[in-house]
């Protein structure tokens, strides 16, 4: 256990009716973060929230709150709280009643709960809606009632199951910064679940990928998307070119039909590799200046840029650019060294 | 317009087969047998308070032991597998698919001098006991029969309340004590009037059950109607005045109970 760790998890194991739903676990949240699991839906990721918030007992391993263990600790005990997915507000309370709930039950005294409710209506932006029924409030206020809710018992750690997941775009990218600023001044730890990598590359401190069951990289934001560990997370934070590719030496590369210098080493000799570029590292120079050359098959404006799919060494590579090609035209493509990322091959899971 | 002229024919249906014979009941109950209006009849209803009385009490007590039955009852079905729910939700129905005469015949049989369960006690010495023929004969039978009523209700309201909801609640610090009272129970209420409507208006005027089951010492207040239209003592005038008086207690009592469902603002009961 590291330093400053709030929560530990050590080698959780889940199954449902038999089938494995996490695999072998490890993860250490320190103190004042924001750590953000990421993954496709079956991932895991919530089932590892509700191992944390008490709701899913684990067939083995231990789970650390403050060093202490806490496997058999009934939700209700644990010193936490959490947004849920889609809420789950009180529909017979109004929003006063749901965000003091946690405090009646602690027998708060009226007085300190009509200042701590009228804080977090304050803090989530609600303020004069402490009498309207949850039902009569749109999607982005019963989001803000839920975190008020779980925030007016000054958790030290507020668990997030896909809190945005409802919402449309532009609330959501609203409320990704308000969540951030939330967090920042109350000064705790977040644990937040999502599948949305963008949303969890502009939040978190600390970002765990996750798949089948099993972590597969934990990392700032930066370290994710620059330095996927494998495939699966470089396709998966953000778009990606992967191709197989062969480590003849170190510093030397082979794929779509030639050898390339980069900068990873430490391969077995002739290795099977997995290659990835980001679409955005691919240089578009005419054609005979070119690494490689190859045919546009279609392009597409994205607003910021334009994407690109261009047919070379029988592979489609997804390329962005600023500048726009004439579809059908050739044009030569530069990858630079430090651009080029070589990763192991996954192994096939079980 | 389309929606009038669609709701047309109800209208007239409405008015043919409840209003008009609402009306009829209501100026049988107003006429003597020659046809002059009285207030004899209301005012005679009078002399049957213990029958009523005992109308209203015994339903009370079988309305409340399916309450306390179907309650933990319809909250284990609606937490099932949704797979076993229908298992269990066809075993709740399926004696009401037998025919109700057949149903309370049964228990004549089953409570007996010599019935069933006075021979099986006598195996051991016991008995024989006197069942048959008294009020807890007739509460049984309104039990038995109306259970089914009370916990379809229940069990539709509590489908509805969300895991999560209860999860929330655990969260924010509540034993399974209060995630009862705070959460589960005030979220059930419309489904308790609701039960406790369909339960007791049918318990409050039954005739077949207390006459089976509860002999002729147990008269209710359907065996008197029905003695004043079909039986020995026929008097429509007087079992028209007794039904009125029956009508309004009853929406007496509903409206009382509807008092108390607005009160905690959820929608869903049934009057």
């Amino acid at each position: 256990m590291g330093e400053n760790c709030i929560v530990s998890l050590k080698d959780i194991v889940v199954d449902f009716d038999g089938e494995v739903v996490l695999d072998g676990i490890n993860l250490d949240i320190h103190d004042k973060e924001f750590v953000t699991l990421l993954g496709p839906s079956g991932c895991g990721k919530t089932t590892t929230l509700r191992i944390i918030g008490g709701f899913v007992e684990p067939a083995s391993g231990d789970v650390f709150f403050d060093g202490k263990r806490i496997n058999e600790m009934p939700p209700y005990k644990r010193p936490l709280n959490t947004v849920f997915q889609r809420y789950a507000l009180f529909p017979h309370l109004n929003v006063f009643e749901n965000i003091a709930f946690g405090l009646r039950l602690q027998k708060v005294p009226e007085k300190e709960v009509a200042q701590r409710v009228a804080e977090m209506l304050e803090l989530v932006n609600l303020k004069g809606f402490d009498k309207r029924g949850v039902n009569q409030l749109s999607g982005g206020q019963q989001q803000r009632v839920a975190i008020a809710r779980a925030l007016v018992n000054h958790p030290r750690l507020l668990l997030l199951d896909e809190p945005l997941g409802a919402l449309d775009l532009k609330l959501r990218k609203g409320m990704q910064i308000e969540l951030k600023r939330i967090q920042q001044s109350l000064d705790i730890t977040f644990v937040y679940v999502t599948h949305d990598q963008e949303e969890a590359l502009t939040m978190s401190d600390t970002v765990v990928v996750m798949k089948d069951g099993h972590i597969q990289q934990i990392g700032t934001p930066q370290d994710i998307y620059n330095e996927p560990k494998n495939a699966f997370v470089a396709d998966f934070i953000g778009e990606s070119n992967i191709l197989d590719g062969v480590m003849h030496k170190d510093f030397v590369v082979e794929f779509a039909g030639r050898k390339f210098d980069c900068v990873d080493k430490g391969f077995e000799k002739m290795e099977n590799v997995d290659v990835v570029i980001r679409p955005e590292d691919i240089k578009v120079v005419p054609a005979i200046a070119g690494q490689l050359s190859g045919r546009v098959e279609s392009v597409i404006f994205k607003g910021v840029h334009y994407e690109m799919v261009v047919e070379s060494a029988g592979f489609s590579w997804i390329i962005h650019s600023t500048q726009s090609q004439e579809p059908g035209s050739s044009i030569g493509m530069n990858i630079d060294p430090f651009d080029i990322h070589i990763m192991h091959k996954m192994e096939e899971e079980r | 317009m389309k929606t009038k002229a669609a709701s047309l024919p109800y209208a007239v249906w409405t008015f043919i087969f409840i209003v008009v014979p609402l009306a009829m009941v209501a100026y049988f109950a107003f006429i003597d047998e020659a046809g002059h209006f009285t207030l004899e009849n209301v005012s005679s209803v009078g002399q049957y308070t213990p029958v009523l009385a005992r109308s209203i009490w015994l339903a009370a007590i079988a309305t409340v032991i399916c309450l306390v039955i179907a309650y933990p009852l319809s909250y284990l079905l609606s937490r099932m597998h949704v797979g076993r729910q229908k298992v269990f939700l066809m075993l709740v129905m399926l004696p009401m698919w037998m025919n109700f005469l057949l149903r309370t015949y049964a228990w004549m049989t089953l409570l007996e001098r010599n019935g069933l369960i006075n021979r099986f006690f006598a195996l051991f010495g016991l008995g024989p006991f006197e069942m048959i023929n008294t009020q807890g004969a007739v509460v049984l039978g309104m039990v038995y029969n109306y259970l089914p009523f009370m916990i379809l209700p229940l069990y539709s309201i509590m489908v509805k309340i969300d895991n999560r909801t209860i999860e929330a609640a655990q969260d924010l610090g509540a034993n399974s004590y209060h995630v009862f009272s705070k959460v589960v129970l005030p979220l059930s209420v419309p489904g308790i009037t609701t039960g406790i409507t369909m339960v007791f208006v049918p318990a409050v005027s039954t005739f077949i059950i207390s006459r089976m089951l509860g002999g002729g010492g147990n008269l209710l207040i359907g065996d008197l109607i029905d003695l004043q239209f079909l039986g020995n003592a026929y008097n429509p005038n007087l079992g028209a005045a007794i039904s009125l008086v029956l009508m309004v207690l009853i929406l007496l009592c509903m409206s009382i109970m509807n008092q108390f469902d607005n009160d905690e603002g959820m929608e869903g009961a049934l009057l």
